[in-house]
């Protein structure tokens, strides 16, 4: 029971940032792809929201898999952020391959580590 | 890009059903093989990297193959925006990271965030690379045996 609804969850998850995606897409004026980052962005941060909650609830093992493992899993991606790291490197964008990946980073992380302080405080 | 509201989610509905198959699977392995507490988290490194060098090899292959559309999109969509993106999570790196970060394993923490990221990205180059020579061959293939399919 639990596996299928993380399954559903993932792929609502997976359908969401497809659709932030192509919304961000439509509105972004930078030179760099936003889409991933801020997906991932937000994700990390509601991740963190949860983990925090349920280390502060102990015993709901199964809202923590179907939102955290299914939903934010499918939402976020990591493969993507990954090319997109190879395109700007392979397209001899040194600064941008360097910078994108490692402000993803520490941003997400950031945000993960807000998250936990605010419902695990 | 797609034809109005009716083609965008069209397009969502095909990236959940491969975001359910992306999202199974990373559970499976992760219910298989559980990263233990203060250890490196073995199974989302290895999806992770995986997702990254299949990804870009996917990606490449249709780039070179052609126009992205019909079947090609509809590939892209399925299997590499749903089924690699569900099947990868920066979320459960992230706080992964962050819990050994703050459980007292700052370099075994720092080294798992580096060296997620910097492998992912060498990973999906590698893919890259392997794709646009793959697609040399058959090309160079198709043209010594005289063409068509």
């Amino acid at each position: 029971m639990t596996t299928t609804l993380l399954v559903l969850a993932g792929g609502l998850g997976a359908a969401t940032r497809f659709l932030a995606d192509t919304l961000i897409a439509r509105h972004n004026r930078l030179s760099l792809p936003a889409g991933t980052f801020l997906v991932n962005l937000s994700a990390c941060f509601l991740l963190g929201l949860l983990t925090g909650w349920a280390l502060a609830h102990p015993g709901h093992d199964g809202v923590h898999a179907v939102l955290g493992v299914g939903f934010l899993g499918g939402y976020s991606t990591f493969s993507t952020a990954s090319v997109e790291g190879a395109r700007l490197a392979l397209a001899g964008r040194g600064v941008a391959a360097l910078a994108h990946p490692v402000l993803m980073l520490l941003a997400c992380l950031a945000a993960a580590v807000a998250g936990i302080a605010l419902t695990n405080g | 890009m797609t034809r109005g509201r009716n083609g965008l989610l069209a397009s969502a509905g095909l990236v959940a059903v491969g975001g359910c198959l992306g999202v199974l699977a990373r559970a499976l392995l992760e219910g298989r093989f559980p990263a233990a507490p203060g250890a490196w988290p073995w199974t989302t490194f290895a999806i992770n990297l995986a997702g990254s060098l299949l990804l870009g090899a996917g990606l490449e292959l249709l780039l070179r193959t052609g126009p992205d559309t019909g079947w090609r999109r509809t590939a892209r969509l399925g299997a590499g925006t749903g089924v690699m993106g569900g099947f990868t999570t920066y979320s459960s790196f992230a706080v992964e990271t962050v819990r050994l970060l703050e459980g007292g394993h700052a370099g075994l923490g720092a080294a798992y965030a580096l060296g997620s990221v910097a492998l992912g990205i060498l990973a999906a180059m590698a893919g890259i690379r392997a794709a646009a020579v793959l697609h040399g061959r058959l090309a160079r293939r198709r043209v010594a045996t005289g063409g068509h399919r």
